[in-house]
């Protein structure tokens, strides 16, 4: 009976939110004769927000991924917030899981191809979470993305390793750097440039390495931070008592 | 674009079908798995929708960290669901 209950409820819902998805699939009418207005400050423009980024983004930037330029570069104030969630989050986990190093439960060895497979994949997960938030302004991917790829190969060192956690010291530390790092580089563009976060660096060659300022030093420390912090994560739900 | 659509239609039921299961499995173990599968197959999804940001991010933390994260805890609780 419930579930027949939970079915039709859900089905209604399903109903409208497509009905209402349909209807108003015409975008909402901001413009008036060609022209787009804030509705915030009625400035006129004749473009759209998208529009504006994709036109205007190699200019402003110089990060070929737009994805990216939008994220560290015009909502970098939200990376910050974002990563300060993140950090939240770890830091709660660290707090409530404390008790669970005491109480260690047994763990099974694992295999012997899963030993040898771990030293063969390894350096390559590695390799690839790095050049994922190194190359963050030229291709897909940036800081979030390359910390989680490294983070799932501590994972599969805590997998290997039964008996062993991560550094966790060491993690904590290479985290606090991480962060303090990115607030740094924002609070000098508060020097040098007059705003919080601003570029103040040369823009360089479009699409090389050095390139688009301060976005890959952001995406950088965002990579350390993300990584040792879900690493972090993971110890301490793995709950290992190291002295 | 017909091949697209059949795609899509396949990775729709790919994530649709595992959420499902998770949602309704008393096994909890097997649920995870099967949210894995289901986070795998949106990763999927994403990168034919052309977002291949998010795919990323959806492969590493949907489809790795999260399944590691349950089976943790998993072996904290209990297997089963009463």
């Amino acid at each position: 009976m419930r579930k027949i209950v939970a079915a039709i409820i859900s089905i209604t819902v399903f109903v409208i939110l497509t009905y209402f998805f349909i209807t108003s699939s015409a975008p909402i009418n901001y413009t008036t004769g060609g022209q787009y207005i804030n509705p915030i400050t009625h400035e006129h423009s004749n473009q759209s927000v998208p529009q504006q980024y994709l036109k205007d983004s190699k200019k402003d930037t110089g990060a070929s991924n737009v994805v990216t330029a939008i994220v560290v570069e015009y909502r970098g104030f939200d990376t910050l917030g974002e990563v300060t969630v993140l950090f939240t989050a770890a830091t709660g986990i660290a707090l409530l899981l404390d008790e669970l190093k005491r109480r260690n439960v047994p763990h099974d060895e694992p295999n012997f191809i899963v030993k040898v497979g771990s030293i063969v994949v390894l350096p390559f997960i590695v390799v690839v979470g790095t050049y994922i938030f190194i190359h963050g302004h030229l291709t897909p991917g940036g800081g979030f993305p390359g910390g989680a790829v490294i983070a799932s190969g501590f994972l599969l060192l805590l997998l290997v390793h039964t008996n062993r956690g991560l550094p966790e010291r060491k993690l904590s530390v290479t985290e606090s750097i991480a962060g303090m790092t990115y607030a740094l580089i924002g609070l000098l563009g508060l020097v040098f440039a007059h705003e919080f976060l601003e570029n103040y660096l040369p823009l360089g060659t479009f699409t090389y390495l050095f390139s688009a300022g301060i976005i890959p030093l952001i995406y950088i420390a965002i990579g350390f931070k993300v990584g040792s912090e879900l690493g972090g994560i993971l110890h301490n739900l793995k709950g290992v008592h190291e002295e | 674009m017909m091949i697209f659509t059949v795609i899509s239609w396949i990775l729709a039921v790919l994530v649709i079908a595992p959420a499902i299961y998770a949602v309704e499995s008393k096994d909890l173990l097997s649920a995870a798995i099967a949210a894995g599968f289901a986070d795998l197959a949106a990763a999927i999804l994403f990168l034919v929708l052309q977002a291949p940001d998010v795919a990323i991010t959806q492969a590493a933390i949907g489809a790795g960290i999260t399944l590691a994260v349950f089976v943790y805890a998993i072996r904290r609780t209990e297997r089963w669901e009463k």
